[in-house]
């Protein structure tokens, strides 16, 4: 069914012409709260930048260039997203633009990339400005050519009416079209009639990025512009004394400046201060907590005994449960810290004068830079404006603006523009990072091996929720206690690619493992139970909806050939996270005597699949991802910094280490929900359930080849 | 500073720096050629690869007084119009997520390629371990390698 869009008149589309004579359409792509879009004059552009972020504009000639806000870090949502207004405005894909929109000021309040929440937010008014497009064109070549609206048909950019022959492209009626009111309603089309939509369509801005064209922000120069590095505090610690004589002597190096518990090395190229930053002294002072990792196994160990935690969920009787349980199963999961680590380090520009500031670099949140900005210069935000270049990737490194603010800092002190870099070295040490995080799990099984009663406590660090209480298998079991027990650290923590889940989901699903072993069960099987009983007789508030749960599971095993051949030893990790639903099977064989990962299937239910080539890349990038991670990364504290500074020892997956992974998409019907995170969090369980399958080891803590279970191991990998 | 005479991309450059300096901020800071990517400064993720007579090398620890009279290709200096096969195979199979790493992969492969023009998927796999993807691009970039291979 094709559907009609009603809302009040305020929230429509503006529209009107171009003093060339175009038309566009000004609407916001990433509002969560109105869905307004019109037409407006290139002179109301400025005027309405308060009201829109993004415009779809048709010129004359029948070219279409869709504006895009919308920072790109390698989700491909600057090429799907215009796939879906194209679709509705039933133009030619060919004729179709994308231009990163100049961005700055108030517009891109409401824009953040980040908890693949883009999608889901912006899929109707992403449909409804294309629709109130292809309105008035069909509008405007009705009246031009006195014909009823109904008659007419529009097909790849060419507009036609069949009974008079007359047909024209899209440029024909733009002048006529910018002059017509919004309409009050718009048709959106039936989803069996996509043409766009669904279809493989390849990533716009390849052609720049393989032929090294200036598109990120580290590759930004202006002329008389100077560079900065920066050398921070370690965690929990300040500046006492700084001595920067033989900094300052290394030739190239303009300034040293200090602000908070940072000294920035200024200079007229990036490699002296590369080799000044290494002969700074400063001496630095205990200002509160100075970290460990060894601090962290104690803190954990203690809080998790004694903490004062929080309860997140409570259902039924949980002690009396446990006390008639015919068997517990009890078991503790740790993670590590992990640090961003996006391929292009963390950098920014500045210039600050007396009035203004000019802000260009890579951020997912270009307000909170802009008032960072205005905060350190005391600078209305209206005269900061900020600049967006492509991300080098960003898996929530760049939701934060404290890079942005360095080059502030010391654009106001050496009174001139300047670039800020980090080293890797910066990167792992200085920067934000994905907590560590301690789990305890227990179950109650009933004589049947049903589980009557699970408990889950968290300890997590500083304001973040360690837990989701939401999530299966909450809703099947009867009796239910999330709990999170709190720990504040003086290390930056921040969001990382799918936060909490990226660990939690890892846990979560191997205990799952463990109590079907406990109870004799099929690691399918019971998770079939148990979302049965979730949806003949659900226990309180459930996140996740069980039918698209079923439908993953029964999905993957049948696509994995689950259990049917005794000679391949397979894991099995079922998650919702981030709005989509993912099942994996991680399938180990014995290859030469050496058990050997040989392929990880996985079923993704996202809804509709906007764009398979996209999808498939999420999906595929967040399993090697996931894997990664959970399989070789470790980031340990030594008194506030951490150990490992460099791709030498902070070891990310490599080509070699990759196996085969087999994509399959279920279309439940359900709008589309973004992929840049749901296909990471089950990974680490079903490689982890597939080592135990392999190996009856059982891995708690990551990352694997760290851990005692796993140092005889020699774990292959069968590339595909 | 020292002169260096560098032989970049078939054109000379003069370029006056520290002679510890390694090419990648010769290239990035005083050339313009910001193709060549920074990532990890110490030779561990491939990033910065550039072509040192026809061998990829990594930049970013090369420092430009060992160049001599070597020529030196980046990905601007690959081909005229992103028309080098490695190039058309990463744009037909659409390699990048976020795009970072991809010229220096593209070094890399083309590199490799020239060395060895019909590899196995092995011998592609141990040539890119070289260089790392964050996004995990791996799969993608296997394929490109070997499509490369084939229209070559």
């Amino acid at each position: 069914m094709s559907t009609v869009v009603k809302a009040s008149r305020r929230d429509f589309l503006k529209i009107a012409g171009t003093s060339v004579g175009g038309l566009v359409i000004g609407f916001n792509w990433f509002s969560c709260d109105s869905p307004k879009a019109e037409v407006i004059s290139t002179e109301e552009i400025l005027a309405q930048a308060k009201s829109f972020n993004s415009y779809l504009s048709i010129s004359p000639t029948g070219d279409v260039v869709i504006y895009s806000p919308n920072p790109e870090l390698g989700q491909n949502i600057k090429t799907s997203f215009p796939m879906v207004v194209a679709e509705e405005l039933e133009a030619d894909w060919e004729k179709v633009r994308v231009v990163q929109a100049n961005l700055d000021t108030e517009r891109y309040d409401r824009q953040l990339t980040g908890g693949s929440g883009a999608m889901p937010h912006s899929w109707e008014i992403l449909r409804k400005a294309g629709a109130t497009a292809k309105f008035v064109l069909v509008a405007a070549a009705a009246k031009t050519w006195n014909v009823p609206v109904g008659e007419i048909t529009v097909e790849k950019g060419i507009i036609s009416h069949k009974a008079s022959g007359k047909s024209g492209h899209f440029g024909e009626f733009v002048a006529e079209a910018s002059t017509m009111t919004a309409p009050e309603e718009v048709t959106l089309k039936d989803k069996k009639d996509f043409k766009i939509i669904g279809t493989p369509v390849k990533n716009v801005d390849t052609k720049e990025m393989y032929t090294g064209k200036p598109l990120f922000g580290l590759d930004f120069y202006r002329e008389g512009m100077k560079h900065a590095m920066v050398q921070r505090a370690p965690f929990g610690m300040k500046i006492k004394t700084v001595d920067d004589s033989a900094a300052r002597s290394v030739a190239g190096v303009t300034d040293v400046v200090t602000f908070g518990t940072s000294v920035a090395v200024v200079g007229t190229s990036t490699w002296p201060l590369l080799k000044a930053k290494k002969l700074l002294k400063v001496e630095y002072e205990p200002d509160g907590a100075v970290e460990s990792t060894t601090d962290h196994d104690r803190i954990f160990a203690d809080l998790m005994a004694n903490g004062k935690a929080e309860v997140k969920r409570e259902d039924g009787n949980v002690n009396q449960a446990f006390k008639s349980a015919a068997k517990v199963v009890v078991a503790e999961y740790q993670c590590p810290f992990l640090a961003h680590s996006p391929m292009e380090p963390e950098n920014f520009f500045a210039h600050v004068q007396a009035d203004k500031v000019e802000l260009i670099g890579p951020t997912q949140t270009p307000g909170r830079a802009r008032d960072a900005a205005a905060e350190i210069t005391g600078i209305p935000k209206e005269n900061i404006t900020v600049q967006l270049t492509r991300l080098g990737g960003g898996f929530g490194r760049r939701l934060r603006a404290d890079y942005a603010e360095e080059a502030v800092h010391i654009s106001k002190a050496i009174n001139g523009p300047v670039k800020v870099t980090w080293s890797r070295e910066d990167e792992l040490t200085g920067g934000a990072y994905r907590p560590a995080v301690r789990y305890r799990f227990e179950a109650a099984l009933d004589a049947e091996g049903t589980m009557v009663g699970y408990k889950l406590r968290g300890v997590g660090m500083n304001e973040a929720n360690s837990t989701r209480p939401n999530n299966f298998p909450c809703g099947a079991v009867e009796n239910v206690l999330i709990e999170n027990v709190v720990h504040p650290t003086p290390i930056t923590i921040n969001p990382w690619r799918a936060p909490v889940t990226n660990f939690l989901a890892y846990a979560e699903q191997s205990f799952l493992d463990e109590v079907a072993l406990e109870a004799g069960k099929d690691p399918v099987q019971l998770r079939l139970e148990l979302y049965e009983k979730a949806k003949t007789n659900p226990v309180g508030t459930m996140d996740y909806n069980v039918n698209r749960m079923i439908a993953v599971t029964k999905e993957v095993a049948e696509k994995s050939n689950w259990g049917k051949n005794p000679n391949v030893k397979q894991g099995l990790s079922v998650y919702f996270s981030h709005r989509s639903y993912v099942a994996q099977v991680a399938d180990i064989e014995m290859e030469g005597g050496t058990p050997t990962l040989k392929k990880i299937t996985a079923v993704t239910d996202c809804g509709m699949v906007v764009n398979p080539i996209g999808a498939n890349h999420q999906v595929k990038g967040g399993i090697v991802d996931g894997m990664g991670h959970a399989m070789y990364t470790n980031l340990t504290f030594e008194n506030g910094t951490p150990k490992q500074k460099n791709y030498d020892s902070y070891r990310l997956i490599r080509m070699k280490e990759v196996p085969e992974i087999d994509t399959h998409f279920l279309d439940s019907g359900f709008d589309p929900t973004g992929l840049g995170e749901p296909a990471l969090p089950p990974t680490g369980g079903a490689i982890a359930n597939a080592i135990f399958a392999a190996t009856g080891r059982r891995l708690r803590s990551q990352p694997f080849i760290e851990q005692k279970e796993f140092s005889d191991i020699k774990l292959g990998i069968k590339r595909g | 500073m020292p002169n260096y005479n560098l032989k970049i991309n078939g054109k000379a450059h003069t370029v006056d720096v520290e002679d510890d300096t390694p090419l990648l901020w010769v290239l990035r800071d005083h050339l313009g050629l910001v193709g060549t990517k920074f990532s990890c400064g110490i030779a561990q993720c491939g990033a910065c690869t550039v072509h040192l007579n026809g061998s990829a090398t990594f930049s970013c620890v090369l420092p430009v007084s060992s160049i001599g009279k070597a020529e030196v290709t980046t990905i601007e200096g690959l081909s005229e119009d992103a028309d080098h096969p490695v190039q058309k195979a990463w744009a037909e199979v659409d390699v990048a997520q976020c795009g970072y790493c991809q010229a220096g992969q593209i070094m890399t492969a083309a590199a490799f390629l020239e060395e060895n023009p019909k590899p196995t998927m092995d011998e592609i796999d141990n040539a890119m371990n070289r260089n790392i993807c964050r996004c995990g691009t791996y799969h993608k970039i296997r394929e490109a390698v070997a499509l490369a291979a084939n229209t070559k």
